[in-house]
């Protein structure tokens, strides 16, 4: 599957639902259903402080791939991180740069990404972009 | 009493609003309140016909702005009980009231070795002007415990106080536990010992009767945004001997008396404290409040929230895995909480999702927070114009987040 594909699948999920709590419902499920990231990731270092909640992530390059890692300590933080893994996990770097994530916006959940939220999330889109970047430099 | 609080409520349109498509129940009078209309009126109307720049103008319009300004700061005055008008400085909120503290008492008062006591449940706002100050000075910040349940420790308090001391600076109502502190008390100890209090009034004012001579305090804050004025107003009390002796927080027009380039002398109280023009249509809205409140009455807008917060507590409390955060004896309209291991983040967002306006978060106090040794708190806090209805909306939003998890 493309990115795009996979967006658009995920946007599917989600046009089921009219009902807000259905949909967080769903963003809940998904959330508790990500595996949890490597201990020896959970540190500072890979850490990203939001106001309001907690994200760590950890990138790694296999076979010219980006292999993402993450966790937050709210869940439904976790089920939008889910989802930016299944869209940009195993992505080349240019593909990581070149996306442009607009599912975010099509479930409804744009809100999480807006810079005021102080969530992480918009921190965490960064800081994969700061990996992939680095990833495309050093391969040059 | 009820129906006459909720007949209160059509005078905040807002309160009709839907959010999602749910009616709002707005739970977070802490961070802000809402507006009256008269206040809006009032706003809406000095700008309209009331607007000329105040003390300096000859003409009609400049005359009428003044004295609409200094009647406002006569309004705050019998709010507070305050002897004199020249001890009531408009300031943009609390943070700034405390702001001015901290530079003019610390450059008259305070030098390398000495020490300003805060406690540990103070707002960022009563923090960080301290340690600025202490920065600046080569000071020490020293900090009044509390236990468990979110009451100071007045044995650990006193032993705190000794001559090195300048200053104590406490709130009087915790925003995030609801603790209502015993300043009084607090500032008979602390002058027994020849130390100066400053009281954060931002929580207090909105919920409690504040009397500045009962209570004796050097200074006190708080700000008009929560007390349902205006945002960018506030006050600071100070007594008139205090202020005498402390110079002014800023320069420009207005706290002067002559300006030569060899020698400025400064204007007489209050003015000395208010460089540049003030919001001299934020302090006559604020003004408009305090007559909103006070013909309410704020013994009665007291009563009527301590009801509230104890039935919400009570009914909070049969909540399975219900942590209430702040179990002070004596508690003002401010309700705390975990729900189980839920993130407060979590909670919040569901809530807001379903029309309910609550904070979550360390609420602007770290310190507190993380003595607590928790992430955060979902905080409700109470208005008059909230209801037992959206107290029961609440519970049976969080039952159902609970069941989402
Ligand atoms: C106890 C306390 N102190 C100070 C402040 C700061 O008030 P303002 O932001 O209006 O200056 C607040 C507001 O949240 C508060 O709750």
């Amino acid at each position: 599957m493309t990115i795009n594909e996979i967006q658009d699948e995920i946007i599917e999920e989600f046009e089921v639902f009219d009902d807000w709590m259905d949909k967080y419902q769903l963003l809940i499920d998904i959330g508790n259903s990500l595996e949890p990231i490597d201990e020896q990731y959970k540190t500072p270092q890979f850490l990203i402080e939001g106001c309001q909640s907690r994200v760590w992530v950890h990138a790694t390059l296999v076979d010219g791939k980006v292999i993402l890692q993450a966790e937050s300590d709210t869940v439904i933080v976790k089920g939008i991180v889910t989802l930016l893994l299944r869209v940009l996990s195993g992505c080349t770097p240019q593909q990581i740069l070149d996306t442009d994530l607009y599912f975010i916006e099509r479930i409804g959940l744009k809100d999480h990404l807006s810079p005021t939220r102080s969530n992480g999330l918009v921190s965490m889109v960064k800081q994969i972009r700061n990996y992939a970047l680095a990833f495309k430099l050093t391969a040059q | 009493m009820d129906s006459f609080f909720k007949d209160l409520r059509s005078e905040f349109p807002i309160l009709s609003k839907k959010i999602y498509g749910k009616d709002l129940v707005y739970l977070d009078n802490g961070a802000t309140t809402q507006k009256p209309r008269r206040v809006v009126e009032k706003i809406e109307s000095g700008y309209y016909y009331g607007n000329a720049n105040i003390h300096r103008g000859v003409h009609y319009l400049s005359q009428r702005a003044t004295e609409a300004h200094e009647a406002a700061r006569e309004r705050v005055r019998q709010f507070l009980h305050a002897d004199s008008t020249s001890e009531i400085i408009f300031t943009r909120g609390t943070t700034e009231s405390i702001n001015l503290v901290a530079f003019s008492f610390g450059e008259a008062f305070c030098k390398e070795g000495d020490e300003i006591v805060v406690s540990v449940m103070e707002h960022h706002s009563n923090i960080v002007p301290w340690q600025m100050l202490c920065e600046r000075k080569k000071m020490s910040l020293k900090v009044i415990p509390m236990n468990d349940r979110g009451e100071i420790l007045l044995d650990e308090y006193q032993a705190l106080l000794n001559p090195k001391v300048k200053l104590v600076a406490i709130t009087h109502v915790s925003n995030v536990l609801g603790t209502v502190n015993p300043v009084k008390e607090m500032i008979a100890l602390a002058h027994a010992a020849g130390i100066k209090v400053l009281v954060d009034g931002a929580q207090s004012a909105p919920h409690i009767r504040l009397d500045v001579k009962a209570m004796d305090a050097d200074f006190l804050a708080f700000s008009g945004h929560k007390i349902y004025g205006p945002t960018g107003i506030g006050v600071l009390y100070g007594k008139a001997e205090l202020l005498n002796q402390i110079p002014p927080y800023q320069g420009g027009g207005e706290m002067i008396d002559q300006v030569h380039f060899e020698k400025t002398t400064y204007n007489v109280l209050p003015y000395k404290f208010e460089a540049g023009t003030p919001d001299f249509i934020g302090s006559t809205a604020l003004s408009e409040a305090l007559d909103f409140v006070d013909e309410i009455g704020i013994e009665r807008i007291e009563a009527y929230e301590k009801s509230l917060l104890e039935y919400a507590t009570m009914e909070l409390m049969k909540i399975d895995g219900m942590r209430i955060i702040g179990t002070a004896a004596d508690k003002s309209a401010v309700l705390s909480f975990l729900l189980g291991d839920i993130h407060p983040f979590d909670v919040g967002t569901l809530l807001d999702h379903l029309g309910i306006a609550v904070r979550t978060g360390h609420h602007c106090a770290q310190p507190l927070i993380e003595r607590l040794g928790i992430d955060g708190t979902v905080r409700a806090s109470f208005a008059f114009y909230n209801t037992f209805e959206e107290v029961d909306v609440l519970v049976k939003a969080l039952k159902r987040i609970q069941t989402m998890f």
